[in-house]
């Protein structure tokens, strides 16, 4: 299984876990399941469409997915995918 | 850059800087040179400060509209206890000069905005940004594009910290990614918690302070390897560190193949900050009135919108639905008589209440202006403020 590690501001939404073993051979099947154990944390990664939402960055290692296969990337069970969010400190 | 001399005090002053063989007298020659202008003086703003003046760049621009706030103490080194109260760009500059008198200070006393801006950044060779909210996030990025300056950036929220390097241009001329390329666009207001909600550990903007004041001086004096191109990621809980890679866009609107944005824009609107008409609509109750409804006993529901850890510090007895779960729990307000809705400062009771009225029609809830911090201050001085 795959590992996802949840940025700190996700993690109150997954049970404050911050990484998750993942069953699924591509990067979207991955955060899928993570995301079907976790209703909250689906709406965070998830926009009203099902797509995967355009602020947060997914990495496969140190790869950005979108320079690869995007949300179809092969994963196997050494892959280490990051969710990286938009942080800005202090007040919004 | 052989017309850049320095006093026998001053080559005493950076010694250890002058006996590392790769960064020498030419270094040091060119960080006199260079003028940086530093965005914010907060947490990540206090440590790069200190560094790059006791580093010895020439030129820095102090940049904040703020004042000191005892809150800050915590992590904003730089200040003191006799500072609360005053100007941050005044008082971060007190302490600066008598840290290195060598080194030249402009101050900024004004909050960076769309038509001040580039005037500002052209001024300096690079900037380095230590602001606390997305839409300073673009407008710093997209002056610092369409100026041409490297803009080091960092950036924190609670345990975890982000740094990386800008529209830096390496020596082959070769052009870095910006901002725009890693978040084409902000998250929408609400999904992501802010930092007022969610805090910061202290000492993490000293850390991510630290590593920018190292970008900066590497980017001037072209020794080592900056991040342009890479994000480093901290997290200070677990000590893990990522460096991931970070590539241009042809998206990107600025930079990219097709760009399409040649001027600043309004970056409120882009980040979805609410303006003031959109504030009109919301029915306000202040704390004095609050506390006559309690007074003559006037039935109504006050519900808490802040996190747990948040009502431990202090409460007013309010019913807590924290905010990312009020949707969920709308069948716990009450319709039929008036609803008081509050959380710390009233920004995210102002969202919970404009989700109510959008997804479920309520027409009966009060947002309660300046939240439990202005209860404290105006009703009861009691209440610990935090």
């Amino acid at each position: 299984m795959a590992t996802v590690i949840i940025p700190t501001p996700l993690r109150k939404f997954a049970g404050n876990a911050s990484k998750i073993a993942a069953e699924g051979s591509t990067v979207l099947e991955a955060i899928q399941h993570i995301s079907a154990q976790y209703p909250d944390l689906h709406k965070q990664l998830f926009d009203d469409a099902g797509e995967l939402r355009s602020f947060l960055r997914i990495y496969k290692g140190d790869t950005d997915i979108r320079t690869l296969d995007s949300s179809a990337t092969s994963v196997s069970a050494e892959t280490i995918i990051s969710i990286v969010p938009a942080i800005a400190g202090g007040t919004l | 850059m052989s017309e850049i001399t320095f006093s026998n005090a001053e080559l005493a002053r950076y010694s250890r800087h002058l006996i590392i063989p790769e960064f020498n007298i030419e270094g040091q020659r060119k960080l006199k040179a260079a003028k940086v202008l530093v965005v914010g003086t907060g947490g990540l703003g206090a440590p790069l400060l200190q560094y790059l003046t006791a580093a010895g760049v020439g030129t820095i621009g102090v940049l904040d509209f703020d004042v000191v706030d005892v809150s800050n103490l915590q992590r904003q080194v730089l200040f003191t206890v006799a500072d609360v109260g005053k100007s941050k760009v005044q008082a971060a500059v007190e302490r600066l000069q008598a840290q290195n008198p060598n080194v030249h200070f402009v101050q900024h006393n004004v909050r960076l905005t769309s038509d001040n801006a580039l005037e500002i950044i052209a001024q300096y060779d690079l900037v380095a940004d230590g602001t606390d909210n997305f839409p300073t996030r673009y407008l710093v990025n997209d002056a610092c594009v369409l100026l041409g300056k490297p803009n080091v950036y960092a950036s924190i929220f609670r345990f975890e910290g982000q740094a990386s390097v800008f529209n830096y241009r390496d020596q082959t001329g070769e052009l870095g990614p910006n901002y725009r390329d890693l978040f084409p666009e902000p998250p929408p207001a609400g999904l992501v918690p802010s930092c007022a909600e969610g805090g910061v550990i202290g000492v993490l903007p000293g850390i991510l302070g630290s590593i920018q004041a190292n970008e900066v001086i590497k980017v001037i004096s072209g020794v080592g390897e900056t991040l342009s191109g890479r994000l480093f990621l901290l997290d200070a809980a677990t000590f893990e560190t990522r460096t991931l890679r970070v590539v241009r866009e042809a998206s990107n609107p600025l930079t990219g193949t097709h760009p399409t944005q040649t001027s600043l824009i309004d970056y409120d609107q882009f980040c979805s900050v609410p303006s003031n008409e959109d504030a009109v609509y919301l029915q306000e109750i202040t704390p004095l009135e609050l506390a006559s409804w309690r007074n003559l006993k006037v039935d109504f529901q006050l519900i808490d919108v802040r996190e747990e850890h948040e009502y431990e510090i202090a409460n007013l007895g309010g019913e807590l639905i924290p905010l990312a779960t009020v949707a969920a729990n709308a069948d716990r307000i009450a319709l039929d008589k008036k609803v008081v809705v509050h959380c710390k400062g009233g920004k995210r009771s102002a969202e919970a209440i404009q989700l109510l009225e959008k997804q479920f029609g309520f027409r009966n809830l009060y947002n309660l202006k300046g939240g439990i911090l202005a209860f404290a201050d105006q009703v009861d001085a009691t209440l610990a403020k935090y």
